[in-house]
């Protein structure tokens, strides 16, 4: 028995962003990210965590292969169908709730959906326009359509903001209900470290603009049993090496 | 009601009219409607408006679905749109009088060169509204689609369609009233029916009840399809919007 492994794990996800670079409005360069890098085994729920404006959701959209122009390498699971909740919830207007879903995932079945539709709450707004939703409704569906694709590597990108914090808090939980339903590779990104400490098993800490990992930060204990006390003693934990980063922590 | 009153108000304005003007130069409702019933009873009326429609749907199909593909392409890629923006600026500026008659003189009097000089005639127009829809794309659902891989023709039909159909259909509404008034100069010029030729012909004749029992009778034809096509279509395609109250 040796060690080798084929050149790549399936199901892993690899990121090396070298320099990631945007022109501003007065024809310079600005780095977004640099020296970025991480990876995420299968089946792991990876948050990375950083301040507004760091340049998460630019990362994101490279992740998701929306935007190709940057220097470094990216492997995505291979063959991996991709699902996304971005920050708004983009839903097409002019199609109900159910169409919405069934559009982007027409492969999946009746039963899938009616359970995504009631542990999302959504059973009775099937045949609603978006238009006529809630913002905490309207993300639901986005969810709901993310997990309809079945998918091998789900990004989230602040999917609960601006929501207030009860209902956010159960929209997570209903989050953490369907990725331990069948183990997504998962990739949040938050400036919550509420958030990412009750829904990680791993955190990446992002350093402001240009922004790279300054801090991997694994959680041991299991997301449902993780208890106040636990949540606590991470929100701390990255209180902690932040300040050692001079990075600013995010409120 | 009020709708109904002003119609009535044009018709006693016309009647009122037509008795200052005299019956030679202005005839009265009256009289137009009975040469209405007579050329409609002779079968005369349904062959040239049939001749006419014809080449309407035909033009107006053809300058619709040309003009929102040129329109959608140019204004999604700026490499075509800057290609196309001069050949857009030449046609659209070229008088609806000079296609007709290049089109009759390359063409033959034929019907596909009557049709075709509509269709270009009407074409850039459609092209710059459709144009400015396609601006008007809403980016973030263009990269949820493609993130979530939605095949090219679902992603047409589902996410940009839907976000055209107000430039679509007022495309529709200005092409059709536009093409069916270019057509008529066609049939005047080169056709020996439909509904431009008889006014030609009454023309000839200094026969004004003629020409006005015609031209009412195609107005009401192109009102019928707008009210039983285009404004259905439209609440079609607006359904979901939040009604107010």
């Amino acid at each position: 028995m040796n060690d080798a492994r084929p050149a790549g794990d399936p199901g892993l996800l690899e990121v090396r962003i070298e320099r990631k670079a945007y022109g501003s409005a007065l024809g310079q360069h600005v780095d977004v990210l640099r020296d970025l890098r991480f990876t995420l085994p299968r089946g792991e729920v990876g948050v990375l965590v950083g301040p507004s404006g760091c340049g998460k959701t630019t990362m994101l959209r490279l992740i998701a292969g929306s935007d190709n122009d940057y220097e470094g390498t990216i492997v995505r699971p291979a063959a991996g169908k991709l699902a996304m909740v971005f920050q708004e919830p983009r839903l097409l207007p002019w199609r109900t709730v159910e169409d919405n879903v069934r559009l982007i995932a027409p492969r999946a079945e009746e039963t899938t959906l009616t359970m995504l539709f009631e542990v999302l709450e959504l059973d009775r707004h099937r045949s609603h326009y978006p238009g006529e939703l809630s913002l905490g409704l309207a993300r639901r569906v986005a969810l709901a359509r993310a997990f309809a694709t079945d998918p091998d590597l789900l990004l989230l990108d602040e999917p609960f903001v601006s929501l207030d914090e009860a209902l956010a808090r159960r929209l997570q939980d209903e989050l953490i209900l369907l990725v331990e339903r069948r183990a997504v590779t998962t990739l949040l990104v938050t400036h919550d470290v509420d958030e990412a400490a009750r829904l990680g098993d791993r955190l990446f800490l992002l350093s402001p603009r240009p922004a790279h990992v300054v801090a991997e930060l694994p959680i041991g204990v299991p997301r449902r049993s993780r208890g106040a006390d636990d949540i606590a003693a991470v929100k701390a934990d990255i209180a902690r090496r932040n300040g050692n980063h001079a990075g600013p922590a995010a409120p | 009601m009020l709708r109904l009153a002003s119609l009535a108000l044009f018709f006693i304005a016309w009647f009122a009219g037509s008795l200052v003007a005299g019956e030679q130069m202005l005839p009265g409702p009256d009289t137009v409607l009975t040469t209405i019933v007579t050329e409609a009873r002779s079968g005369d009326l349904f062959l040239h408006l049939g001749a006419t429609l014809a080449r309407v749907l035909v033009a107006f199909t053809l300058a619709m679905t040309l003009g929102a593909a040129i329109g959608l392409a140019m204004g999604r890629s700026p490499v075509i749109d800057r290609l196309g923006d001069p050949w857009l600026i030449v046609v659209l500026n070229l008088p609806a009088l000079v296609i007709i008659v290049l089109a009759y003189i390359w063409g033959g009097l034929t019907e596909t060169a009557a049709v075709l000089a509509v269709a270009i005639n009407k074409l850039p127009t459609a092209v710059v509204t459709v144009r400015e829809g396609a601006r008007a794309l809403d980016p973030a659902l263009d990269e949820m689609a493609r993130v979530f891989a939605m095949p090219r023709w679902k992603a047409l039909r589902h996410v940009v369609l839907p976000q055209l159909a107000p430039y679509l259909a007022a495309a529709a509404r200005s092409g059709l009233s536009l093409v069916w008034k270019i057509v008529l100069i066609v049939e005047l010029l080169g056709r020996p029916n439909g509904v431009g030729f008889e006014i030609g012909v009454a023309f000839q004749l200094f026969d004004v009840t003629r020409i006005l029992a015609y031209a009412l009778a195609f107005v009401a034809v192109i009102m019928a399809i707008e009210m039983a096509l285009v404004q259905p279509i439209e609440r079609r395609a607006s359904r979901w919007r939040p009604r107010t109250a």
